[in-house]
C-alpha cells in the first residue's frame, strides 16, 4: 500500500512560529496560582439549535470551571426515518433517500446505495459509469472536505477561510446543476447507470474547477497551516491513539490522523480504484490538527484521481443493456411496442432484486460508508440500512472532549467532520 | 375513504407480482471455506450454525444466542482472526413473525478478511449477550437496535433510546409490525410533546450532574420524595410527570406493552399515568 505520513514544517509549541521566532498570539499560556473558587460543578446544554454544534446536535455537559468533566451527546432530532420509508419504496425509489442523508457529500451516497443493489443483483455496470462514479465520488469528497474546512476555521475564529471554501463550492454547485438538475439532492445514480450521462462541456468544466481549486487550497493554507493561533486551538486537542481509535470504530481521515492507513479505495478496491495512482494521507498524532491535515492533503489526493480519471473517460453507454433494469429511452418508449412494456412494467412493477443480502461500503467523505441490503426477492428491500460514518465518529465525543476547555469541545466536535442528517436518518 | 385508499396505495409503494419465498435463509449449499468459519465449527461445534454465501463473496454464519459473546471474543482476539473492526451491528426484522437477526459485521485489518456473524432471536426472547466491552463502537450501535427494534443487550452499560426521543410510547419503528406513520395519531403526538416539561429532556444522570454528591445523598436519604419532579419509567429508560396534563384516554387502546421487548418488567407510561 502506498501511504505518505504527512510531514510537519512547524514546530508543535503554538508560541512559536514557523520561522523559530516567538509568535506573539494569544495562546502563551498564563502562569497564575489557580485561585479556590469551590468545588460546585455546572450542568450546561449545549443545542440542540446552535451554530457551533454542526446541526441539530444537543450535548448536556458537566463542567468545572472551564473544564469539560462530562458529555452525554443527544442525537435523534433530525431522526426521519429514513431506513423505515425505504422498505416501503422500489429500488430505485430509495436513491432520493440517500442524498437527503448527507447532503455534503450527497453523489457519495448514490452511489454507494446502488452499488450494494448493483451487487446483489450480480449487475457490473459498463466502464464509463463507473469512471464517471468515480469522479463524482471525488467530488464530492471535495465538496464535504470544503465544508468540513470553512465551518471549522469558523469555530476557531477564522472567517476568511470559510469564505474561500464557500467560493469553491458554489462551483461545485453548479456541477451538480449541470449533471442532474439539483444542487443539493442530486439523486443522480440508477441501478444500472446513471439517471443520466455527463452533459456536453461538462468534463472540460470539471477539470477546470480542479485546475484551479489548488490555488484556493495554498491560500488556505497559508492561512491556517502555521497559524499560531490555529495551532493552539488544534494540536494536542482530542488526541486518541491508534489502537483506541480501531476499537471506537473510527473511519476515515478521523481514524488516518492517528496514524492508521486505513482506506476502503486501498483495502478492499471497487471501481479500479487499485489502478489510480494517489496516496493515503495518514498522521502520527491522531489530534484535531493531524485531522485538518488529513483531510487537506485528501482533497489534493482526489484531484489527482479525478484528472486520471477524466484522462481515461471511455466513450460508449452508460446505462447497462438490460430492459428489465434500465428504463427505455422516452424516443423508444413512444415508438416501439416492446420498450413501452418494459416501461410500463418498470414504473408499475419496479425492478426485482434476488433473495439474498450484500454489504458494500464506500470511502465517504466522512469515513467508510456502508450500506447493507437484505432482499426477499420482490420489488422493495426487506432492509436497508446503512453504516453511518458519522453517527459512529461522533460515539466517541464524550471520550475525545474529557478534560478539555468547553471551547476546545466545539473545535473537537468541528474536527470529527459530522453531518447530523446522516447521524439521525 | 377512497383517498385514503389511494392514499395508502402510494404509501405502501410497489407491489411485487408473486409472494415471497417461505424459507429466506435458503442458499445453494456449494460455499466455498472461510478459514475462521472452519476454525469456529472446531472450536465451538454446536453453537455456529449454516454457513452461507450471499452476493459472490460475503460469508454469513449464524451462531447460538446464547454463545455469542465468546465467539465474537474469540474472532477478535486470536491473532490467527484477529477481526479488530466491528464495522456495523444491526437488526433484520423480516416480518411475519420470524425470529428477528442480530448482524454483526466484522473486518480484519491484518488479514484482510470480512465475516459477517449472524443471531436468530425468537420475537419473545430479544435478548442478547452486549459486545461493548469487545468494541466501544458497539454502545451506539447496540443502543440504535435496542431503540428501533426492541432487543435489549445484557451487560450494556447505558441501553436507552438513541434515535427516538426518550419518553417514547410508541414501541420500536423498524419492527414490521409497525406501522409506517407511527401508531399514535398526530393530535395524541402533538399533544404529548407539547406536555412536556424542561426536565424532561434531561436523564436522571444528567438532572445529577454538578450537584454537589453530598447534598444527593442527603435528599435520598430524607424526607418523602413527594416533590421529586418526576417518575421514571423503566421502559426506554422513559419518564412521564406524575404532576404532568393526563395523556389521552384513547391513547392506551393501542397495546403498546405488546410490541416491547420480552423481558422489559417495565411499567408502560401511558397505563401509568392513568393510575396517578
Amino acid at each position: 500500500m502506498s501511504t505518505r505520513t504527512v510531514e510537519y514544517a512547524v514546530g508543535r509549541t503554538p508560541e512559536m512560529g514557523v520561522d523559530g521566532q516567538p509568535a506573539y498570539g494569544p495562546m502563551a499560556p498564563i502562569d497564575l496560582p489557580e485561585p479556590e473558587l469551590g468545588s460546585e460543578n455546572m450542568l450546561i446544554n449545549i443545542g440542540p439549535q446552535h451554530p457551533a454544534t454542526h446541526g441539530v446536535l444537543r450535548l448536556v455537559c458537566e463542567l468545572d470551571g472551564e473544564t469539560v468533566v462530562k458529555v452525554i451527546p443527544h442525537i435523534g432530532y433530525l431522526h426521519s426515518g429514513f431506513e423505515k420509508l425505504g422498505e416501503y419504496r422500489g429500488w430505485n425509489q430509495v436513491v432520493p433517500l440517500t442524498d437527503r442523508m448527507d447532503y455534503l457529500a450527497p453523489l457519495i451516497y448514490n452511489c454507494a446505495y446502488v452499488m450494494s443493489v448493483e451487487k446483489l443483483m450480480g449487475i457490473e455496470v459498463t466502464e464509463r459509469c463507473k469512471v464517471v462514479r468515480v469522479i463524482l465520488m471525488e467530488l464530492d469528497r471535495i465538496f464535504g472536505h470544503l465544508l468540513w474546512l470553512g465551518t471549522t476555521a469558523i469555530d476557531v475564529g477564522a472567517f476568511t477561510p470559510f469564505l474561500y471554501a464557500f467560493q469553491e463550492r458554489e462551483k461545485i454547485y453548479t456541477l451538480h446543476e449541470s449533471l442532474t438538475g439539483a444542487r443539493i439532492t442530486t439523486s443522480a445514480t440508477r441501478v444500472g447507470g446513471m439517471m443520466a450521462d455527463l452533459p456536453e462541456g461538462w468534463a472540460e468544466a470539471c477539470r477546470e474547477f480542479v485546475n484551479e481549486l489548488p490555488r484556493t487550497l495554498d491560500e488556505v493554507d497559508y492561512l491556517l497551516t502555521t497559524n499560531a493561533i490555529h495551532l493552539g486551538r488544534t494540536q494536542d486537542i482530542g488526541v486518541i491513539s491508534a489502537e483506541d481509535a480501531i476499537n471506537c470504530g473510527f473511519t476515515g481521515p478521523n481514524l488516518r490522523a492517528s496514524g492508521v492507513p486505513y482506506d476502503v479505495r486501498k483495502d478492499r478496491p471497487y471501481y479500479d480504484y487499485e489502478t489510480y495512482d494517489f496516496d493515503v494521507p495518514v498522521g502520527e498524532h491522531g489530534d484535531c490538527y493531524d485531522r485538518y491535515l488529513c483531510r487537506m492533503e485528501e482533497m489534493r489526493q482526489s484531484m489527482r484521481i479525478i484528472h486520471q480519471a477524466l484522462d481515461r473517460l471511455p466513450d460508449g453507454p452508460i446505462d447497462i443493456d438490460d430492459p428489465n433494469v434500465v428504463l427505455p429511452s422516452k424516443t423508444d418508449c413512444m415508438n416501439d411496442m416492446e420498450s413501452m412494456i418494459h416501461h410500463f412494467k418498470l414504473i408499475t412493477e419496479g425492478i426485482e432484486a434476488p433473495v439474498g443480502e450484500s454489504w458494500f461500503s464506500v470511502e465517504g467523505s466522512k469515513g467508510e460508508l456502508g450500506m447493507y441490503v437484505v432482499s426477499d426477492g420482490g420489488s422493495k428491500p426487506v432492509r436497508w440500512r446503512v453504516r453511518p460514518p458519522s453517527f459512529v465518529n461522533l460515539s466517541v465525543i464524550p471520550r475525545l472532549a474529557e478534560g478539555h476547555l468547553v471551547s476546545d469541545l466545539i473545535m473537537i466536535n468541528a474536527s470529527l467532520d459530522i453531518v447530523l442528517g446522516e447521524i439521525d436518518r | 375513504m377512497a383517498d385514503e385508499t389511494l392514499f395508502d396505495a402510494v404509501e405502501q409503494g410497489p407491489q411485487t407480482r408473486h409472494e415471497a419465498p417461505e424459507d429466506l435463509t435458503s442458499v445453494p449449499a456449494e460455499v466455498p471455506a472461510h478459514p475462521s468459519v472452519a476454525a469456529l465449527r472446531a472450536k465451538f461445534g454446536d453453537a455456529v450454525g449454516a454457513h452461507q454465501l450471499h452476493a459472490g463473496d460475503e460469508h454469513v454464519v449464524f451462531v447460538d444466542s446464547d454463545h455469542i459473546f465468546e465467539v465474537l471474543e474469540y474472532l477478535q482476539q486470536e491473532p490467527d482472526h484477529h477481526y479488530e473492526f466491528l464495522l456495523d451491528l444491526t437488526a433484520v426484522d423480516y416480518g411475519g413473525g420470524k425470529p428477528i437477526q442480530v448482524v454483526y459485521q466484522l473486518w480484519s485489518m491484518a488479514h484482510h478478511r470480512s465475516l459477517r456473524v449472524k443471531v436468530e432471536l425468537p420475537l419473545d426472547g430479544l435478548t442478547v449477550a452486549s459486545v461493548e466491552p469487545l468494541w466501544r463502537t458497539a454502545d451506539w450501535l447496540e443502543r440504535e437496535v435496542y431503540d428501533l427494534f426492541g432487543v435489549t443487550f445484557e451487560g450494556h452499560p447505558d441501553l436507552r433510546r438513541i434515535l427516538m426521543p426518550d419518553n417514547y410510547a410508541e414501541g420500536h419503528p423498524l419492527r414490521k409490525d409497525f406501522p409506517l406513520r407511527g401508531r399514535f395519531s398526530r393530535a395524541e403526538q402533538t399533544r404529548r410533546a407539547l406536555g412536556l416539561h424542561v426536565e424532561d429532556n434531561y436523564t436522571d444522570m444528567e438532572m445529577e450532574l454538578g450537584r454537589d454528591p453530598q447534598l444527593v445523598a442527603e435528599e435520598s436519604d430524607g424526607s418523602l420524595p413527594g416533590d421529586a419532579p418526576t417518575t421514571v419509567g423503566p421502559m426506554d429508560g422513559s419518564r412521564v410527570r406524575t404532576d404532568g396534563p393526563p395523556m389521552d384516554a384513547a391513547a392506551s387502546d393501542i397495546d403498546v406493552a405488546a410490541d416491547d421487548a420480552a423481558g422489559d418488567d417495565a411499567t408502560d407510561p401511558v397505563a401509568e399515568t392513568e393510575k396517578e
